[in-house]
């Protein structure tokens, strides 16, 4: 029996312009579908003598980004229905911070979204501020801005390169492009690496602050490793935008309706490929945010060509954003709270809770945390529930695979940019 | 037994030019692979092999020694005499091509009067083995690997066909030695006369790659969207068999291309020889190499949609001009 799909937003009427409003956001009349596919296809009324092949695709499998595996019904090299199966990389990580203390759970959640790790510390240490009532001081809120963004440029970086290997192989011009993607991303690794000492899970972020400070004349050389990866973009523009082959596979390929991205819950570049300008960034500032003016690439195709055009236009932006911070990092302390007091701050947080989201370089990357009730075990969150992005865009899956070709899935999937790391936690 | 008394046997001479053609181009293979990885490497900004020999020279000796060491394993549930015959056959159909490619003058294993359709139903019968070895896998990646591979290299047989159409009704022969000879001078077809063999020659550049599964036309492997394709299942020397087909078929290509568009041996003023063969199809060959590693790949509707509605009207134009152009002169 298929469930009944919820539809708050009601297909518009067609206006003269191409927008249109929905609910109060403004969306692209032409990417606006009805309906939507059904993802709970009935395959027994649809194909009774058991004709389609399945597929599963993953989870090992060069292209799921990770040990993602989604059973592909196949008609040919057409797909049918496509279900999504969660939970190969599931390590029980909010379960796990509920016997950790608020100090001890930044390290963990660094593996959640493992491309953005500055981002998971960024979010869960920003909800625990807000639960212990905690304001950073201005220089901390500064340095977690800049690496907030390097940290997009360089998971960005990462994205493209794996996409293109998705579009081109592994064996051909996509990884030629993969390893330009890593040099320069291996540039930023090497700027956190001096800071934190680490090159992928930092522990930089901790309640109330920051625990490295930038080291003398880091501020220079930032700007200098972010004035060369802008002059490196051309390139890659070069080899992709400006690449045939690349137009072809990509334009009019998974093309996502705003209406059925907002009713998922799909955030980020995703949803700003579909026309939808929202960014917590400019529309909710979080850290040293309001002190820059963030501009918000959007685009109105909503295929993957519009997503790729989206990031590699928010590249830009986060290195600007981050260059304009870097020339002026205020002097001060970094962090507001002492490990030591930590204790007797936690007491005031009994019986609250918190919310905070962030943009992390898929979407909205919120952490919900309850405090314990009673005052023995104050030291450890009741409950903690993080919100992936990338999780909400694998339930987009189902909806736009039915109709495209093996090759359009494993595009539509790269596009979206899954980390199985924040999607099964 | 003198030299000229070999040359005389054909037997013999089939023997002699035959191993020693097939030795020399067996061992382009190799290195062709070892300056794949290298000239990859330059491009990618990375080392490439260097730990074997000197620039990693021998790395292809030690792959080949490492790949006859690996067990040589049947899955399960595979067509066994289907699944061991088809890299086997795939290899042969692509060396029995070389039997009529004119290295030089006398160089040449067996000059046939249709030399130019032999070399091109030989090389596309490696369809068959390809589809043999999708549906003996017994994997749906396989098999739709096997599917795409099929439909592919029977399309493209077609401006295949066209492309070499041109040079033939130039030089009034099926024969490579002749159409060698009749570019003798400089007087190429890829630049004489201007235009219908310039053509002919991308077209034939552009549906070898296509014929020979590389990128950007490589959908039966497709790695990224079937895993491995055709080559899922197998291990070891059957799937190095694959690899020698592969690349076999890619200089295959590129000396029947040298021989039919560039003049073959023959260098204008410079004049002529089996090293200016040799390095026509060498040079094709980076080219092929060059393209591999900076293009993506064509989805398989794009890829016959491709071939029916710009090919092969594009081939028929051609032949019809080089026709006229005969005509005319």
């Amino acid at each position: 029996m298929p469930l009944p799909v919820p539809r708050p937003f009601q297909r518009p009427a067609r206006g003269a312009t191409r927008h249109v409003e929905v609910g109060g956001v403004r969306v692209p009349y032409e990417l606006v579908v009805d309906p939507w596919p059904d993802p709970y296809l009935d395959l027994d009324a649809y194909d009774p003598d058991a004709d389609l092949m399945p597929i599963n695709w993953g989870p090992q499998h060069p292209s799921t980004h990770g040990v993602l595996r989604v059973k592909l019904f196949m008609d040919g090299e057409v797909c049918v229905k496509a279900v999504p199966y969660l939970g190969y990389l599931h390590r029980g990580v909010e379960k796990l911070c509920e016997k950790l203390s608020y100090a001890q759970v930044t390290p963990i959640v660094d593996k959640n979204d493992y491309v953005s790790p500055m981002m998971n510390e960024l979010a869960i240490n920003m909800a625990f501020e807000k639960l212990l009532g905690v304001e950073p001081p201005p220089r901390a809120q500064v340095i977690r801005t800049i690496f907030a963004e390097m940290q997009r440029v360089a998971s960005h970086l990462l994205w493209l390169g794996t996409w293109a290997m998705d579009a081109g192989g592994a064996l051909g011009g996509g990884a030629t492009l993969f390893m330009y993607c890593f040099r320069e991303r291996e540039m930023i690794l090497d700027l956190f690496e001096e800071v934190t000492g680490a090159r992928f899970h930092y522990n930089t972020h901790t309640v109330g602050g920051n625990r490295h400070d930038l080291p003398g004349g880091w501020e220079e050389k930032a700007i200098r490793v972010l004035d060369h990866i802008e002059s490196r973009l051309p390139e890659y523009e070069d080899f992709l935008r400006d690449n045939d082959i690349f137009l072809v596979r990509t334009r009019g390929v998974g093309r996502l309706d705003p209406l059925l991205a907002m009713e998922i819950g799909v955030s980020g570049p995703s949803l700003r490929a579909s026309g939808v300008d929202h960014d917590r960034r400019r529309d909710a500032p979080y850290a040293a945010y309001d002190r820059v003016e963030v501009k918000v690439p959007v685009r109105d195709a909503g295929d993957a060509l519009a997503r790729y055009e989206v990031r590699m236009d928010e590249m830009r932006e986060s290195i600007r954003i981050a260059r304009e911070l870097l020339q002026d990092v205020p002097a001060g302390p970094i962090t507001a709270l002492k490990p030591v007091k930590m204790p007797k701050a936690i007491k005031v947080a009994t019986g609250r809770s918190a919310y905070v989201g962030i943009e992390s370089p898929r979407g909205e990357l919120g952490t919900f945390v309850i405090a314990q009730n009673e005052r023995k075990t104050a030291h450890l969150p009741y409950r903690l529930k993080i919100r992936p992005p990338s999780f909400h865009a694998m339930a987009l899956l189902p909806y736009l695979a039915p109709g495209a070709t093996l090759s359009d899935i494993v595009v539509i999937a790269g596009s979206l940019d899954p980390i199985l790391g924040e999607v099964d936690r | 037994m003198s030299a000229a008394m070999v040359l005389d046997n054909p037997w013999l001479r089939g023997l002699v030019i035959g191993g020693g053609v097939l030795g020399v181009v067996l061992g382009i293979v190799a290195y062709a692979i070892w300056f794949e990885r290298k000239f990859t490497g330059l491009m990618h900004q990375r080392p490439g092999p260097n730990v074997v020999g000197w620039a990693g020279l021998l790395q292809p000796i030690a792959d080949v020694l490492k790949l006859f060491q690996k067990d040589d394993r049947l899955p399960a549930a595979v067509d066994r005499p289907l699944f061991v015959l088809a890299p086997v056959l795939m290899l042969a159909a692509t060396m029995m091509a070389l039997a009529v490619v004119p290295w030089g003058w006398g160089v040449v294993v067996a000059d046939l009067h249709i030399g130019v359709l032999f070399a091109l139903s030989i090389t596309s019968l490696a369809a068959i083995p390809i589809w043999m070895a999708g549906w003996a896998s017994n994997n749906k990646y396989a098999l739709l690997g096997g599917m795409r591979a099929a439909a592919q290299a029977i399309s493209y047989e077609v401006p295949l066909l066209l492309s070499v159409t041109v040079p033939v009704v130039l030089a009034g022969s099926f024969r490579l030695g002749d159409i060698v000879a009749a570019q003798a001078g400089g007087r190429w077809f890829a630049l004489w006369p201007p235009g219908p063999g310039f053509f002919a020659f991308v077209l034939f550049y552009l549906s070898s790659l296509a014929e020979a599964n590389r990128i950007p036309f490589d959908i039966p492997e497709a790695e990224s969207e079937l895993v491995g394709g055709i080559t899922t299942e197998y291990g070891g020397m059957k799937f190095a068999l694959f690899y020698l087909g592969e690349y076999l078929h890619t200089v295959v290509a590129s000396a029947i291309a040298s021989a039919a568009f560039l003049g073959g041996s023959d260098m204008g003023p410079l004049g002529d020889g089996l090293h200016w063969m040799l390095l026509k199809t060498l040079l094709l060959t980076a080219s092929v190499i060059f393209v591999r590693w900076s293009w993506l790949r064509l989805r398989a509707d794009q890829l016959m949609a491709l071939c029916w509605t710009v090919f092969v009207p594009g081939g028929l134009v051609l032949v019809m001009a080089s026709a006229l152009w005969v005509h005319l002169t």
